[in-house]
């Protein structure tokens, strides 16, 4: 047998272990978490090794979206989530479009400014914000969250609608320019509609920034417990004992499931989107 | 008419140059306005905190000037607690990004070619990644716990993986809950490498591997011939990004250990210098060296290993 046909032998059975390995590890750990939810904690405890619950229940979900408050939590994820994302956009369209259109000066420095937020730890300003927001006894209050959450994402938004808009034929814009539409009209009605998936895609990452977020609604909101966050609100509880854990599993898919829904149901645009910038030179 | 040159005269009296820069300014400035804000000036001034002696009580009597000091560096750095803490996060960093991007460069290699179910594998593969940290960080937890775990259940003797600082796996001694930390990171972000290298795979021209198989190339070859040196690019750019995101990260580690077990990073202790201990000016302290030694870790990368400028504009 030759090298060439051997080393194809081997990995025609090689590839399907390795993707059927990778599939079970991460498909089998959000499988089980769906399963613990539905089971009691009796069940867990007397037959940790079982995969299928004997008997389904639903009461967990209706305890910790009830009696846990997750309903509450849910609603100021919301809230946090799609404030971050109208102000992001409203923030970073124009910015975006100057960027990529216009001549001014310093446009290659607030390039490079964008890059440097984006790579910047978020646990060095932590500090400062805990700090200032202590003072001005804002922390336990939803804007001020919804504030730091923008200031994170809107760098790399306008980096990916930029990249977007550099696509746009100028000519379209110009034809636009000549049928009278200022510039603000231009973006409006010309650029705008041209953008729509790249615009879905710095929607959703400013979603999913918002909603998985964990430091900061951590330092700003822990001790308001009616302004929790889901994500903070799940890691709170994990830690009493009262609680049980096939509760908290129910909080946890309660927690993950919009954010896998949202992804998958524009998966393409925002997977195009993050890594657009690896394939530019 | 006035319209036509770049150097004639507007209605209010601005070339059109000057009319364009200034409407970039007026778009852009939203953007400038809160990085400068939320991001900019509040770094300058945990600078200016890590010089101070500042506690939450007396924050209001320090003030911007005055009482300047390197107390708080020198007491950081006289902390044992820190040496292994910045130990850790070395090695929890470069071996959660070697390993993320390994196994994110085998899955893409996996998933190249098509067949029956790959969109499914690949919406599953990604999952880990999508899903909140707290969500996955609670499922490691409840998953890995030594009473009820299904993982320990499987084990012939239960290993308590998150609370164990050092265990013995083969006669050797090993940090078993700095493994599983490190076994988390690469499960979570491989993901994200997967993404980034599938991308750049299904992008190479084919004809390049097509002329290697009639030259007679084994798969290994070609592999190591005519694709990992087209690879090795994307690599390096997720390299740097991972490494750096690494460096600094909190969620996950304060989610699944809380520091405690021998899995203490930095940006843990900052934080619990911050909260706990409410050592404002020794917490920054900590955060501006931590990002000191990130930044020279970057300055050696890119000047010896990436061949400089051009992988930066790469970014």
């Amino acid at each position: 047998m030759t090298r060439d046909r051997f080393e194809r032998a081997l990995f025609r059975v090689l590839r399907p272990l390795v993707i059927a390995f990778l599939t079970v590890i991460t498909a089998f750990p959000f499988l089980y978490m769906v399963m613990l939810s539905v089971r009691d904690i009796q069940e867990l405890i007397l037959d940790p090794g079982s995969l299928w619950p004997q008997s389904f229940t639903l009461s967990t979900y209706a305890d910790v979206l009830g009696r846990q408050g997750f309903v509450t939590f849910m609603g100021n994820s919301a809230i946090v989530a799609v404030a971050s994302v109208l102000v992001t956009l409203l923030i970073s369209i124009p910015g975006a479009y100057a960027v990529a259109r216009l001549r001014f000066f310093g446009r290659r420095q607030v390039h490079f400014l964008f890059l440097a937020v984006y790579l910047f730890p978020a646990i060095v300003l932590a500090i400062p914000l805990f700090v200032l927001f202590t003072m001005l006894g804002l922390r336990g209050s939803l804007p001020g969250l919804i504030l730091v959450y923008i200031a994170q994402t809107v760098p790399v938004t306008v980096y990916m609608l930029r990249n977007y808009f550099e696509t746009v034929p100028q000519s379209v814009e110009e034809a636009a320019a000549i049928d009278g539409c200022g510039r603000m009209e231009t973006i409006w009605r010309v650029v705008l509609p041209l953008s729509k998936p790249a615009l879905m895609a710095t929607g959703l990452y400013a979603f999913m920034i918002a909603w998985n977020e964990f430091l900061f609604a951590l330092l700003f909101l822990v001790e308001r417990r009616e302004s929790w966050t889901v994500s903070l609100g799940l890691s709170q509880l994990a830690g009493s004992i009262e609680i049980p854990t096939t509760v908290l599993m129910a909080g946890s898919v309660v927690l993950t499931l919009p954010i896998v829904v949202v992804f998958f149901a524009s998966e393409r645009l925002l997977t195009e989107g993050l890594t657009a910038g690896a394939e530019k030179g | 008419m006035t319209t036509a040159g770049g150097g004639r005269l507007t209605r209010r009296g601005r070339t059109l140059q000057q009319q364009e820069a200034r409407a970039g300014l007026v778009l852009i400035s939203p953007t400038l306005l809160i990085t400068l804000v939320v991001v900019v000036a509040p770094l300058l001034w945990a600078i200016m905190l890590a010089f101070q002696d500042a506690r939450l009580i007396n924050i209001r009597r320090t003030g911007l000037f005055g009482n300047y000091t390197l107390e708080n560096f020198s007491y950081v750095i006289s902390e044992p607690g820190f040496w292994s803490a910045l130990l850790n996060t070395l090695l929890y960093t470069i071996a959660g990004t070697a390993l993320s991007i390994v196994i994110g460069l085998v899955a893409a290699l996996a998933l190249r070619g098509a067949f029956k179910g790959r969109t499914l594998v690949r919406a599953s593969i990604l999952i880990p990644y999508v899903a909140p940290v707290v969500a996955v960080a609670f499922l490691w937890e409840v998953m890995l716990n030594p009473q009820f775990g299904i993982v320990n259940t499987w084990l012939s003797e239960p290993i308590a993986f998150l609370t164990q600082a050092r265990g013995s796996f083969l006669g050797l001694q090993v940090p078993v809950a700095l493994l599983t930390v490190i076994a988390f990171e690469a499960w979570r972000y491989f993901p994200f490498a997967f993404l980034f290298i599938l991308a750049r795979l299904q992008a190479l021209p084919g004809e390049l591997e097509e002329a290697a198989v009639v030259d007679g190339a084994t798969p290994t070859q070609r592999f190591r011939y005519v694709i990992m040196p087209q690879l090795w690019r994307v690599v390096a750019l997720l390299a740097v990004l991972r490494f750096v995101f690494t460096f600094t990260k909190f969620d996950d580690v304060y989610l699944l250990t809380g520091g405690g077990a021998g899995t203490e990073v930095v940006s843990v202790r900052v934080y619990n210098f911050l909260t706990a201990r409410d050592d404002i000016g020794a917490s920054a302290a900590q955060a501006i060296v931590l990002a000191v030694v990130l930044v020279v870790f970057l300055a050696v990368y890119l000047r010896f290993f990436a061949g400089g400028e051009r992988d930066q504009r790469s970014l």
